[in-house]
């Protein structure tokens, strides 16, 4: 009992701390030692936020999304057409992005679990979603039909999100991926992330003993869409321009979601572990294959097809079989 | 928009929809009888109408004679898929078997990227240019025989579940696996069976509709939220009700065309989807508590 409530207070032990503090001050150094690698570390840190964001729904509250790119191309496109349209910074842009896709997360939401959805259909209904709003994106000139959003660029302008250099994205990215994590242990310990937990387990049994699974699955909805959409902010101020395709597009939910599949659902470091083997993989094969951009897409199958097939609980759960069995070794 | 314009889309979506529904008979009969949701059904349509197309191209077969190789390959590919993939994890989460089902189709359509290239391929056959007229209406003849090809097959295969001991044996192992197990039905090879025709189906369909839409390798994202939209409106694993549903899309598609700007004309089968989803989860035609 003491051990569970010391788990849940969230106590580290001092050689994590020594461990968390090393690999942070690693990854501050890390711009003048590799500058080469910052794109591919940006776009980690990016992907195991918005990863985070479907792991708090996927992982911990049970309900597998299929279309969080609704989430990711809403956070893009709000602080775009404000900065676009109005000239507001991207910096209260993002409160709106954020907000914009807790919206739309609990609009989804109070439509889905109301109804008890769940699984596959909650799945194909999020995939719906993603595809009426990129049908919308693509059709509705106002808001750049099939041509996007061109951000226009105002050179080095840190009041407006823009940067001459990769260095302050990559820090961002940082601080607002260890804020994921940071987040998502907290909520971890906290009564609301024991519900989650408890929804995804056994839904009945949950009711039954008094949880209100309907307001805890909505919570995880909320959390999870907002998480998603900051991340679109970024990524459309990183790139200074965004289409339906790259936004709302299937293959984004896909690389959402496959992250923390394959880093391990349910866990707090698993959407980082996925993003540091899936990005790098993409990023170098869509380098090699020019000409077939889709190489890296089908590896993503395949890796897919064998962690379902053999390790349910990705790689997280690979490294605790093998740290276990070592321990039961030396024991 | 005169009466004869507004008639012959609703008639092109109507035979459309025959097609539609073949896809979803497919797609239903492999969730009614595993619970699995194929999500690589998109990807054995693209699959099919490559094979037609290289069968037309390759080997000069008449494009409505390559629906039966279309067929055979389409058969063999979804027992293999069955049985090498599907049959290890079918006891796991069913969340886990629509997973593996997205890897084999993001497997499938970026080998094919791979393979055949991005481009669009168009399967030219003299049919194409034929229409004829019912009064003012003008039909297409491939969209007919496109129709009256699943429509064919859309029969034999009741033919084949309601007749015969194959079907039968279909039926009751997706009533009751266990009881089916118990009467001595070999399971694991009628579930083979099964995901074949189901994938079958989908190659068919795809031959089917190859003589008038483009081929290329992410083709089948264009039917595969289609055919789940007609599955869940005739009711999971209902194939009467996936029948039923595909003619109903493939119209309510036509009149969306007809309102909407192209990219949008999906848009209302989509509302469909969410609205069946969430009001009436067991399909038009489910019972009360699906």
């Amino acid at each position: 009992m003491a051990e569970t409530r010391g788990h849940l207070k969230r106590k580290l032990g001092r050689p994590t701390w020594i461990a968390v503090v090393c690999v942070l001050a690693a990854l501050h150094l890390l711009p003048w030692v590799f500058p080469s690698i910052l794109h591919i570390m940006i776009m980690i840190f990016l992907f195991s936020l918005m990863g985070q964001g479907w792991n708090v729904l996927g992982g911990y509250a049970g309900q597998f999304s299929f279309g969080h790119s609704v989430f990711f191309g809403l956070g893009a496109y709000v602080s775009s057409l404000l900065f676009v349209r109005l000239g507001l910074t991207p910096w209260i842009g993002i409160f709106f992005s954020c907000g914009a896709g807790i919206l739309l997360g609990l609009f989804i939401g109070f439509l889905s679990f109301r109804y008890g959805l769940k699984g596959p259909f909650f799945a194909l209904i999020m995939l719906a979603f993603a595809e009426i709003f990129h049908m919308i994106a693509t059709g509705w000139s106002a808001v750049g039909g099939a041509l996007g959003v061109l951000i226009p660029l105002k050179g080095n302008a840190p009041g407006l999100m823009q940067f001459m250099q990769k260095e302050p994205f990559y820090f961002m990215s940082l601080w607002m991926m260890v804020g994921s994590l940071y987040l998502v242990w907290r909520l971890e310990g906290t009564r609301l992330g024991l519900y989650f937990l408890a929804a995804r387990e056994d839904h009945d049994a949950a009711e039954a003993l008094g949880v209100n699974t309907f307001r805890a699955q909505m919570k995880a909805m909320a959390i999870s869409a907002g998480m998603t959409a900051i991340g679109g902010t970024v990524y459309a101020q990183y790139l200074l321009y965004i289409d339906p395709d790259s936004t709302f597009g299937v293959v984004n939910s896909v690389e959402i979601m496959l992250r923390p599949i394959i880093g391990g659902p349910g866990t707090i470091l698993g959407p980082l572990l996925g993003s540091v083997v899936l990005t790098p993989l993409s990023e170098i094969t869509r380098l090699a294959f020019q000409s077939y951009s889709g190489v890296y897409l089908m590896i993503y199958g395949v890796i897919l097809v064998a962690v379902i097939m053999f390790l349910p609980d990705g790689l997280i759960g690979l490294a605790r079989k093998i740290v276990g069995k070592f321990q039961k070794g030396v024991a | 928009m005169t009466f004869s314009f507004v008639a012959g889309s609703l008639l092109n979506g109507l035979l459309v929809g025959g097609v539609y529904s073949l896809m979803a008979i497919g797609l239903t009969l492999i969730f009614g009888v595993m619970k699995v949701v194929n999500f690589a059904h998109g990807s054995l349509i693209m699959l099919g109408m490559y094979t037609s197309y290289w069968a037309v191209m390759l080997l000069h077969l008449d494009p409505y004679l390559a629906i039966l190789v279309s067929l055979a390959v389409l058969f063999i590919v979804g027992a293999c898929f069955q049985r090498f993939l599907i049959t290890p994890i079918l006891d796991a989460p069913e969340h886990n078997q629509l997973l593996l089902t997205l890897g084999v189709s993001l497997f499938m359509e970026n080998l094919a990227v791979f393979l055949w290239s991005p481009d669009y391929r168009v399967l030219k056959t003299p049919y194409a240019e034929v229409n004829f007229y019912l009064g003012d209406i003008s039909i297409s003849l491939v969209r007919l025989l496109a129709f009256v090809s699943a429509m064919i097959l859309a029969g034999i295969l009741y033919l084949v579940l309601t007749r015969t001991d194959l079907g039968k044996a279909i039926r009751a192992a997706s009533e009751e696996p266990k009881g089916a197990l118990l009467m001595g039905i070999n399971i694991r090879r009628l579930y083979m069976i099964t995901f074949g025709i189901g994938a079958a189906c989908a190659g068919v369909s795809g031959a089917a509709i190859a003589p008038f839409i483009p081929v290329y390798p992410y083709v089948g994202w264009l039917f595969v939220i289609t055919a789940f939209v007609v599955v869940v409106l005739g009711g999971m694993g209902n194939i009467l009700g996936a029948f039923v549903g595909g003619l109903i899309i493939g119209v309510a598609d036509s009149v969306g065309a007809m309102f909407l700007p192209g990219a949008m004309k999906s848009i209302i089968s989509f509302t469909i989807f969410i609205i069946i989803l969430l009001f009436k989860p067991a399909g038009l035609f489910g019972r009360r508590n699906g």
